[in-house]
């Protein structure tokens, strides 16, 4: 009955298309706005700034250039490398301790509701509230420093949000080689795997763009974005932000891992355990290959959050604290603040690309996977 | 194991600590020095203080959380159901068109909104925040619906199409029975996000509509912080989430393995 | 004859119902940040303002949070889409002048300074720091200072030290302290502490004539006297405590009088919190004095309501604004606030003691603007400061500082 099928394929898409608009306004409309808006001078003449009726001019890909290549905002960049740290540890943290959860969870420890619930309960808590109590907790002269104090030993003196110590540090100006040098490799290995598995077409492409990335190593090796060294590296302040937030986010992974080791088939494991597997092995050849799609849903989630942070990042530290600044604070700030729109427009937008670097690829695996299946 | 157990509990606990204490002392016995140290009279005007300066905005919270979350269930779920059983050409494209708007940062579009929001006479109202609130859950409610729906088999939905039922009848007796799981974590995840979302809830309402949020930011306010208020105000907004979870709290886990976490 | 007196009465009650109803539409809408401890000023306030005016139904929109940082974005999301509050605080000075006046959002109200006889009753030098472009565009409810150092009389008896004079001074009773097992004499705080420290010590060390010539865009940060500014900084904040970046303004006022330190450099809601919230005795349980070298100058930042164009209740408004400019409103709002009232004429008799003090010292005293709280320096230049303070810091490299300070003063246009 095609017919039927193909009525309710069209009754189906008339019952999308409110939703469809929605987005389409409220997501869409406005992302072109914002783009709009990035490639304009609004906010740089304080004249038109705030009027009723401002008068923009259209300066292209200015904002962005600055925001790279600009002296004063060296700020941005410093953003951008915390953000990426930021992320990682973030995952990382969440990961294992979601992982670790689970399991001692799955093992059915007495009094397991009681356990789950006060390890789910932080995610119940705004980011302002969590940011709020741990700003409390890590302040260098009180709270969480003071915990040997409450069993005889000396105080910590770890400064926490307002350390201004640095590490991994590196220069922006080796950034555009770095990374030209990165994706010629990258792209090498995609050719060399493509060209195992017989996908010449592919081999070749990724080959020629691999070259070409190495070609642009060579080129840009003397490019000079900023006209002084430029160092950037992982904050250490950026440390008790990630303990805030972890604290606040392990419990949802925890439970997605649970869902997880739930849904493995008991038969599995015993098969496993036959074939002698145990412990150790048990987890790392059989379990955790298994959750493989749970730990890439899970990724994908907490990576956008960690992505967009801003409402944590702004109890915890404020406004002010250079070293725990994050992309999304830095867009607010300039746009209310500094009355900055255009470019805190192509901070926003800048962030979105990021965003959509990770989730764009995910989606199309995904539906590609759909298809097949 | 159980020491592991122990010191995570310890871990997870310690803040809430930390926040009762502070919330039952006298603004003038908070500081740095004795902060771990129990209150040595409990004070517990700063919960009545918080109390009262919530209080106006909980209907507010309530009305716009609750309405906001059952909309944007109800719509997901359909949506859920159109991607996962009647996929049209471009089916695809509209999904991850739909998904995409999950993650844009709502800083980046904060002024286009409001105008928008002002434009369609819905500012300073709680029903503008509302469907502002719906409007950024369909993507997430239509991908946990989705997902879960992917895993009804096509048989059974063929077998009820065969027996005559159209889109709707197919849905309510085929496929709504078997939303439970997929509403659960839907109406979780939304309740805990809405209920505690500020930057909207402070750009697009006026005093009569506030949510909770906003009240309380202004208990930490001011120059001089009276760090009680807002221990006692946070944990106060802390609990009707809580108790969503203590009640659903079981379903959430069972929700999230029907099928909303497949990658 | 009886019907008709009830038709007459119920005819008359029905219009009475009507007027009263009518009138009763009238409102107005106050935007502002304060909070917390401020709001009962706030409340007082709207509380006169009620019982002027019954009929006029009083909208008090706050929003908190973030420094003001929250009340701004939703201010001017508001304001952009063309929906201003009635009337909306903001910190008298470029702050306002150089985001809103220059836009055209604001309406001039020198004809209500006139009608009111405003321009008599406040110092010249704050009629000067609110006009632009021959308009004035806001009227002050109060006035803070921030050029004031405190320190505790009995700490300072016991080291034999008194408050110097001059920054010169400061370094070397710093160094007496230091003898003397003081190892920070100075008490910081974090990030806008130390830029508020900042302004007291170029204040200190260019005067008031060089600070205004600064702002007008006459003197460039990168000239050597203003590069001395950040040499002497440096070696003031060398004299502080290491953990400043951890503690709070009230938790480095907590230090000072705990002892541990010996002055602290702060606004003067320093003195309102250890007046009401720890109950000292000005005098006694602290003492204050205008910070080295600021002799003779108050450096003032004023909080302010102006007259947005377009305000949807314009009448109810200005009588707002008049209430604020009056003394009575400002004797009724600044005991509670911890600030003094910005006309000359306000009745002492309800001010403590230290208040007592600073408002005379309003009288006499070269009024200047302050930096940090939006008095002289628009807010592009104000947000980016913080980023030239962290230059200076992460390398005391004042040449570094000062360029970057003059390339963000030329990017904003400071002084046109």
């Amino acid at each position: 009955m095609s017919w039927r099928k193909h009525r309710n394929q069209l009754t189906g898409f008339l019952v999308l298309l409110p939703s469809m608009i929605l987005i389409g306004i409220f997501v869409y409309s406005f992302i072109a706005r914002t783009i709009w808006s990035s490639l304009t001078d609004w906010g740089r003449d304080p004249s038109q700034a705030l009027a009723l009726e401002p008068v923009t001019r259209f300066i292209g890909l200015q904002n962005y250039r600055e925001l790279f290549t600009g002296v004063i905002d060296g700020r941005f960049r410093q953003d951008l490398v915390s953000t990426v740290f930021f992320t990682l540890f973030f995952l990382a943290g969440c990961l294992l301790a979601g992982l670790l959860l689970a399991i001692l969870i799955d093992h059915k420890p007495r009094g397991e509701a009681f356990f789950r619930a006060i390890f789910l309960f932080p995610f119940a808590l705004s980011f302002v509230v969590t940011g709020t109590i741990w700003r409390w907790l890590l302040q260098p002269s009180g709270g969480v420093n003071r915990i040997p104090a409450l069993v005889g030993l000396p105080p910590r003196t770890f400064e926490w949000l307002t350390s201004r110590r640095q590490v991994w540090r590196f220069d922006w100006s080796s950034l555009p080689v770095a990374s030209a040098i990165a994706l010629g490799l990258g792209l090498a290995i995609v050719a060399a795997l493509a060209y195992r598995s017989r996908r010449r077409g592919g081999a070749v492409a990724a080959a020629v763009a691999a070259a070409l990335g190495l070609a642009l190593a060579v080129l840009l090796r003397g490019y000079r974005p900023l006209p002084f060294p430029e160092l950037h590296g992982f904050n250490l302040a950026f440390v008790g932000i990630v303990v805030a937030a972890v604290w606040q986010m392990a419990g949802y992974t925890m439970a997605l891992y649970l869902a997880g080791l739930t849904g493995i088939p008991e038969e599995l494991r015993e098969a496993a355990v036959v074939e002698g597997a145990s412990g150790w092995h048990l987890y790392t050849r059989v379990i955790l290959p298994l959750l493989a799609p749970v730990t890439l849903s899970a990724m994908i989630v907490l990576g956008h959050i960690s992505l967009k942070i801003f409402d944590l990042v702004f109890a915890m530290a404020g406004p002010d604290n250079a070293y725990t600044d994050v992309p999304a604070l830095l867009m607010f700030i300039t746009t209310f603040r500094g009355n900055q729109f255009a470019k805190g427009a192509a901070i926003g937008v800048i962030l979105l690309l990021l965003v959509a670097l990770i989730i764009v690829p995910y989606l199309r695996s995904q539906l590609r996977r759909e298809v097949s299946r | 194991m159980y020491l592991v157990l122990f010191l995570a509990v310890a871990f997870f606990l310690m803040p809430v600590y930390m926040m009762l204490v502070t919330a039952l002392k006298e603004p003038i016995a908070i500081g740095l020095d004795t902060a771990w140290q129990p209150p040595r009279t409990w004070n517990w005007a700063s919960f009545a203080e918080a109390w009262v300066a919530f209080q106006p905005k909980l209907r507010n919270s309530f009305v716009l959380t609750v309405t906001a979350a059952a909309a944007s269930a109800i719509l997901g779920s359909l949506n859920g159901y159109v991607f996962a059983k009647w996929p049209f050409p471009g089916a695809r494209i509209a999904f991850a068109l739909i998904l995409f708007g999950m993650f844009i940062p709502y800083q980046a579009i904060l002024i286009p909104l409001f105008q928008f929001i002002k434009s369609i006479g819905l500012y300073g109202s709680i029903w503008g925040l509302v469907v502002v609130h719906t409007v950024y859950g369909l993507p997430i409610t239509t991908l946990i619906f989705r997902n879960t729906y992917v895993e009804i088999p096509d048989a059974l939905i063929e077998a009820s199409s065969l027996e005559g039922a159209g889109f709707f009848a197919i849905y309510r007796r085929v496929v709504f029975p078997l939303s439970l799981p997929g509403f659960v974590v839907v109406i979780i995840w939304q309740f805990t996000q809405i209920w505690n979302e500020f930057l909207f809830a402070v750009s697009l309402s006026n005093p009569e509509s506030q949510p909770i949020t906003v009240a309380l930011a202004q208990l930490s306010g001011g120059e001089a912080v009276r760090w009680n208020l807002p221990m006692a105000g946070a944990l106060l907004a802390a609990l009707p989430t809580l108790l969503v979870y203590v009640v659903f709290g079981r379903f959430f886990v069972r929700g999230l393995l029907a099928g909303s976490v497949k990658g | 004859m009886k019907a008709r007196t009830s038709f007459f009465l119920a005819a008359a009650l029905a219009t009475l119902f009507a007027a009263s109803t009518a009138r009763a539409q009238e409102k107005l809408e106050i935007f502002s940040w304060w909070a917390g401890d401020e709001g009962p000023a706030l409340k007082a306030l709207i509380d006169k303002y009620t019982a002027l005016h019954p009929n006029i139904q009083v909208i008090n929109s706050t929003v908190t949070g973030g420094s003001g940082v929250n009340a701004r974005a939703v201010l001017k999301t508001r304001m952009l889409g063309g929906d201003p509050p009635d009337s909306f605080q903001v910190h008298a000075g470029q702050e306002l002048i150089g985001t809103w006046v220059v836009a055209n959002r604001m309406e001039d109200l020198s004809s209500l300074f006139a009608s009111e006889g405003w321009n008599a009753k406040f110092p010249p030098g704050l009629i000067a720091l609110l006009s632009s472009r021959g308009g004035i565009w806001s009227v002050p409810v109060n006035i803070h200072r921030s050029n004031v150092m405190w320190y505790v009389p009995a700490n300072l008896k016991k080291w034999g030290v008194t408050p110097p004079k001059t920054w010169d001074e400061f370094l070397a009773t710093c160094k007496a302290l230091q003898a003397k097992g003081v190892a920070h004499p100075l008490v910081v705080g974090e990030n806008w502490t130390q830029n508020h420290l900042w302004e007291s010590v170029a204040l200190g060390t260019l005067g008031p004539d060089d600070w205004s010539a600064l702002w007008a865009g006459k003197l460039k940060f990168t000239d050597p006297k203003v590069v001395k500014v950040w040499d002497t900084f440096g070696k003031v904040l060398a004299c502080s405590n290491p953990d400043a970046a951890g503690l709070s303004w009230q938790q480095a006022t907590d230090r000072l009088l705990k002892g541990d330190g010996a002055f602290n450099v702060m606004g003067d809601w320093a003195a309102g919190y250890m007046v009401t919230t720890l109950k000292l005795k000005p005098g006694e349980g602290f003492g204050w004095e205008a910070s080295p070298g600021t002799g003779g100058v108050f450096m003032m930042l004023s909080d302010s309501f102006g007259l947005p164009k377009g305000a949807k209740h314009r009448d109810a408004a200005l009588l707002w604004l008049k209430l604020l400019g009056s003394r009575e409103g400002q004797d009724i709002f600044n005991p509670l606030k911890g600030s003094i009232a910005a006309r000359l004429d306000s009745d002492l008799g309800k001010y403590n003691a230290y208040l007592q003090s600073a408002a005379k010292d309003w009288k006499g005293d070269k009024v200047v603007g302050s930096l940090v709280h939006g008095a002289v320096a628009p807010e592009s230049f104000g947000s980016q400061f913080g980023t030239v303070m962290e230059i200076y810091l992460s390398g005391h490299n004042a040449e570094a500082a000062s360029s970057a300070a003059q390339a963000i003063a030329d990017q904003v246009g400071l002084g046109k």
